[in-house]
């Protein structure tokens, strides 16, 4: 990440830290052969993700992250079971059982949005412990209008991982980093793959990050 | 007074990395009994070495900050107007992680 944030800057870093983490834990969970991923999302981090969605208008995840478990229909499908417990629960829990944990938080974070969202759940908690089940129960609650256009799900076309546009946010990332077009992938896609398709043809010189092929996920 | 105070989940960072803290705590003038409201001014003068705003916001801890006393929610008892014996152990820890 380092190296990335040296090219990008302080801002965008969650964007491209949580897709290329997301993908590496999916495709090191395709090598491993598991059967189900479980992360350790909490109900602060739900919270913040609802509040998250909707300060930014993102329908499509709003719709899809209050579920409990995703990719039901896919070869490894990936759980959430601490959905509803509180990160103070949890602090508590390891404090009183002395159990060791990593306690440092992500240098790049305070210039995050999500740092927003989560001083104002924090504020929110103080005052009323339940708001932050509640803003889960909403957002588990929400319907969106059948008139919505929503993404479909297709294949990245570069290395074959899931996708609703013609490259997944990875290849797009990537390529951007090493095109040196840090802004590339970031920011409201109006075309944005049409033009990674036309920077393609002319080709660098530098060194270039490889993209592997997921020739073993069959989304 | 004297007090054990610690320091967990990354606030120890604060103060010079020294998670366990036995310190010995004046009474402020015109008072008989320490209570929290007291010690977190006098944690906040003392021992917080950088960045204040990590530990604390306005009068009370910063959200996010659970605070012990002899292993019980200081919601429990009383948050700022606990009152604090000799010998308590106050523990301070940050549920803020990760990004």
């Amino acid at each position: 990440m380092d190296e990335i944030v040296k090219m990008i800057g302080l801002k965008n870093n969650c964007t491209f830290c949580g897709v290329f983490r997301r993908q590496a834990l999916d495709r090191g969970a395709a090598l491993l052969k598991v059967d189900k991923v479980a992360t350790g999302h909490n109900a602060d981090d739900i919270a913040e993700t609802v509040l998250l969605n909707i300060l930014r208008g993102d329908i499509a995840r709003l719709s899809r992250c209050t579920s409990i478990t995703t990719g039901e229909d896919g070869p490894i499908p990936r759980c959430k079971p601490f959905k509803y417990t509180y990160e103070k629960e949890i602090v508590m829990y390891a404090y009183f059982k002395k159990l060791d944990y990593f306690s440092t938080e992500c240098i790049y974070s305070p210039n995050a949005y999500r740092g927003f969202a989560r001083e104002f759940i924090k504020d929110l908690e103080r005052i009323r412990p339940r708001a932050i089940l509640d803003i889960i129960k909403s957002g588990e609650n929400f319907r969106i209008s059948t008139s919505t256009k929503m993404p479909e799900q297709g294949t990245c076309e570069r290395c074959g991982y899931i996708s609703s546009q013609k490259w997944c946010k990875a290849c797009v990332l990537l390529e951007g980093l090493n095109r040196g077009l840090p802004k590339l992938g970031i920011g409201r896609s109006r075309g944005l793959n049409s033009d990674v398709k036309k920077d393609i043809k002319q080709g660098g010189g530098t060194e270039s990050i490889e993209s592997k092929q997921c020739g073993s996920l069959d989304f | 007074m004297q007090l054990t105070l610690e320091f967990g989940g990354g606030l120890e960072l604060l103060c010079e990395s020294v998670k366990v803290h036995n310190v010995n705590v004046d009474l402020p003038k015109g008072v008989d009994k320490l209570t929290m409201r007291n010690l977190l001014s006098w944690v906040r003068t003392n021992l917080i070495k950088e960045r204040p705003e990590m530990f604390m916001k306005g009068e009370s801890v910063r959200p996010g900050v659970l605070v012990l006393v002899n292993d019980c929610d200081w919601e429990l008892c009383g948050q700022l107007e606990t009152t604090l014996e000799e010998k308590v152990v106050v523990v301070f820890i940050s549920t803020l992680h990760g990004g």
